[in-house]
C-alpha cells in the first residue's frame, strides 16, 4: 500500500466543508418554536446561534395597559407548565411594593399549589425529553400523571392551565371540600409513576448513553450566564431561592435540595426526578399545617368587598366600582421579588407611579438564561445531542419570549 | 446602609449619584461613564462578590430627564445579598457601556434592552434584535410607542441568502 503523496487537501475536500443549516423554528424534535442556526462539520456542531422570539406577545407592554389585577391572566401564559408559580411571584412582588401581606392560610395555599405546579412542570419536562429519545411509554405515563395534578388544580381554580388564581392580598377562593383526600390519592398515583419511570430509565443503557456526559455545563459558565434552577444545581452549585432567600413560609418547612455533580443531561434529569418527591413532601406539610381562616386580605383598598356589601350599600358599591374600574392603587416605588420557578429564579421587577396601572412589569424568566447558555454548551456536540440538551433546558416559549 | 454601598462610597465618592434602601432592597444609582468600573468592583471585590447578573432591563420615564434608567439586578450567592444598580440614560444620547466582558448573561439581556428600548450598548459583540424581527421599526417598550400600532408584513426571506450569523442587524458596537 502506498502512502498518499501529500496531506489530504482539507480546504477543497467537500466532506470537510462547513455546512450551515437552520433547524426550526418549527422542528418536530424541538417542542417549542425556536430556531437553531447551526454550522456543522459533518454532524458535529461547530457554532450555534440560538434564535428566540417566535412567541413574543408583548407581555410587558400589555401589562402597562391594564390594572394591576389584570396582569394575572397574562402571567398564567408565561410558563404555562406551572402557571401558579407565576401568579404567586407577581402577587408577592406587588404585595412587597404595597407593604401588605396575605392572610396566613392564603400563603400556605400559595405554597402548596406552587409545589404542585413544580411537579407538573417537571413531569412535562421529563416526559417530553424521554419522548424525544424514544422512551414513548415514559412520556405517556408522565403525561397521564400530570393530568392527576391538573385535575386537582382544576378543582381549586376552575381551570387546568389558565388559572388566574392569585390576587393582590390573597387568592380567589379557598380549597374545595375534600381536597386533602384528593391530593393524597393523586400523590400516591404519581409516586407510583415516578417509581416506574425511574426503573424504566435511570439505569437503562440506551437512555444513559444518550444523556450521560452530553450537554455539559460548567458551574462557571452557568453562573456567568445567570442560569438558575435545576440546570444550575445539576452542576453542583447549591442555589435554590426557597433556601437562599426564602419567601412565603419556605423557611418553616422541611425539604432538601438535590444537586448534581457533572452538569450533564443525566444530572439535570435526576435533579428533576428527585425534586418532585421533595415538592410533594412540602405540599403534604402545607396541607397538614395550614390553619383555617380567610384567604383574602381584609382591606378594602386591595380586596373586593363582600358581595352583600356591594349589593346593599352605596359604600360597598363605590368600593367595588373603584377597584374594578380604576384598579388597586399601589404606592409609587419599585420592588423586585424572586421566587423559585420550576426552571429557576423567576423574578418580577415592578415599578408603580402610584396609579391603578403598573408603570412597568419586568419578569425575569429562567428559560431565557438557559437558552442564552445553550449555544455554547452545544459546541462539539452532535445534532441528536442538541435534542436531548434542549429538552433538559426545558424552554417554555411563553416565558422565554414573553 | 449596607456594607456594599459603603465600599462603593469609599471608593467612588461622588460618582455614586444616590444610594438608598427601601422595602429591604438596596439600590445604588451610578453615572454611566463610571458604571463599568463600579460593576467590576461589585463583581470582584471580596466584600461584594456579585457573581450573578440576574437581570438587566430598562424603564422609560417619558417626560422626565434623563428619560431612561437601565436597571441591573445583581445577586451574590457567596454573600446571600442582592443589589439593584440603576444607570440614568439621556434620550438624546441613549447608550450605555456593555457588561458582556463581566457577565455572559449581559449578552442577551442587552440585546433585549436594545430591541425594546433602543438603548445601545457600546462594546457589545453582537447587538441585534432578539425578540422582534430585524425589519421592525421602533422600540416597542418605549412609552411613546402606541400599544395598538400595527406594522406592515415583511417580504419572505430566502434562508439560503442569509449571512452568518443570520439576520445581522443592529448597530456595530
Amino acid at each position: 500500500m502506498s502512502l498518499p503523496a501529500s496531506a489530504p487537501d482539507i480546504a477543497h475536500d467537500p466532506s470537510h466543508e462547513i455546512m450551515e443549516i437552520q433547524m426550526g423554528p418549527s422542528h418536530p424534535a424541538s417542542h417549542g418554536t425556536i430556531k437553531f442556526n447551526l454550522r456543522l462539520d459533518g454532524e458535529t456542531i461547530v457554532a450555534c446561534d440560538v434564535e428566540v422570539g417566535y412567541l413574543h406577545r408583548g407581555f410587558e407592554k400589555m401589562s402597562e395597559e391594564g390594572t394591576w389585577t389584570q396582569v394575572f391572566p397574562y402571567t398564567d401564559r408565561m410558563n404555562y407548565a406551572s402557571p401558579l408559580i407565576n401568579n404567586v411571584g407577581f402577587a408577592l412582588a406587588v404585595e412587597k411594593l404595597a407593604e401588605i401581606e396575605a392572610p396566613e392560610r392564603a400563603q400556605w395555599i400559595r405554597m402548596l399549589l406552587s409545589e404542585v405546579s413544580r411537579v407538573t412542570d417537571h413531569l412535562t419536562c421529563l416526559g417530553m425529553a424521554s419522548f424525544e429519545v424514544g422512551a414513548m411509554s415514559v412520556g405517556l405515563y408522565m403525561n397521564e400523571a400530570r393530568e392527576y395534578l391538573y385535575d386537582l388544580v382544576e378543582a381549586v381554580t376552575g381551570a387546568r392551565v389558565t388559572v388566574s388564581y392569585c390576587r393582590i392580598g390573597g387568592v380567589t377562593n379557598d380549597l374545595p371540600a375534600g381536597f386533602g383526600a384528593r391530593l393524597e390519592s393523586a400523590f400516591e398515583k404519581i409516586r407510583a409513576v415516578i417509581r416506574d419511570c425511574d426503573r424504566l430509565l435511570s439505569r437503562n443503557r440506551i437512555f444513559v448513553d444518550r444523556m450521560s456526559g452530553v450537554g455539559i455545563l460548567t458551574p462557571e459558565h452557568a453562573i456567568s450566564c445567570a442560569v438558575t434552577g435545576p440546570m444550575l444545581r445539576s452542576t453542583g452549585v447549591d442555589y435554590d431561592v426557597r433556601k437562599q432567600s426564602p419567601y412565603l413560609y419556605y423557611d418553616r418547612v422541611e425539604f432538601e435540595v438535590p444537586v448534581g455533580t457533572r452538569g450533564d443531561n443525566y444530572d439535570r434529569f435526576m435533579v428533576r426526578m428527585v425534586e418532585m418527591e421533595q415538592s410533594m413532601r412540602i405540599a403534604e406539610e402545607c396541607l397538614r399545617r395550614m390553619p383555617p381562616g380567610p384567604v383574602k386580605i381584609d382591606d378594602t383598598r386591595y380586596a373586593l368587598p363582600p358581595k352583600r356589601d356591594v349589593y346593599n350599600s352605596i359604600e360597598g358599591l363605590m368600593n367595588h366600582f373603584k377597584i374594578v374600574m380604576e384598579g388597586i392603587k399601589i404606592p409609587a416605588g419599585e420592588a423586585y421579588q424572586a421566587v423559585e420557578g420550576a426552571n429557576g429564579e423567576l423574578g418580577f421587577y415592578v415599578v408603580s407611579d402610584g396609579s391603578g396601572r403598573p408603570y412597568r412589569v419586568r419578569p425575569r424568566g429562567p428559560c431565557f438564561f438557559g437558552m442564552a447558555a445553550l449555544g455554547e454548551m452545544l459546541i462539539g456536540a452532535m445534532i441528536p445531542d442538541l435534542v436531548t440538551t434542549f429538552g433538559m433546558v426545558n424552554m417554555i416559549g411563553g416565558e422565554c419570549d414573553r | 446602609m449596607g456594607a456594599v454601598t459603603d465600599i462603593l462610597r469609599a471608593r467612588f465618592g461622588d460618582e455614586i449619584l444616590d444610594a438608598h434602601e427601601r422595602l429591604g432592597e438596596e439600590t445604588v444609582v451610578v453615572a454611566r461613564d463610571h458604571a463599568p468600573a463600579i460593576f467590576r468592583v461589585l463583581r470582584d471585590d471580596p466584600a461584594a462578590r456579585f457573581e450573578f447578573l440576574m437581570d438587566l432591563s430598562a424603564v422609560d420615564y417619558n417626560g422626565r430627564s434623563p428619560r431612561f434608567e437601565v436597571v441591573a439586578h445583581l445577586f451574590s450567592l457567596a454573600k446571600r445579598q442582592r443589589l439593584r444598580v440603576k444607570v440614568p440614560i439621556d434620550e438624546a444620547d441613549a447608550w450605555a457601556h456593555s457588561l458582556v466582558p463581566l457577565w455572559k448573561s449581559a449578552n442577551w439581556l442587552e440585546r433585549e434592552t436594545w430591541d425594546m428600548f433602543g438603548i445601545r450598548f457600546e462594546g457589545h459583540p453582537d447587538l441585534r434584535r432578539i425578540l422582534m424581527y430585524p425589519e421592525f421599526e421602533g422600540h416597542p417598550l418605549r412609552k411613546d410607542y402606541p400599544v395598538m400600532k400595527r406594522q406592515p408584513l415583511i417580504p419572505e426571506r430566502d434562508p439560503i441568502d442569509e449571512p452568518w450569523p443570520p439576520r445581522q442587524f443592529g448597530v456595530k458596537a
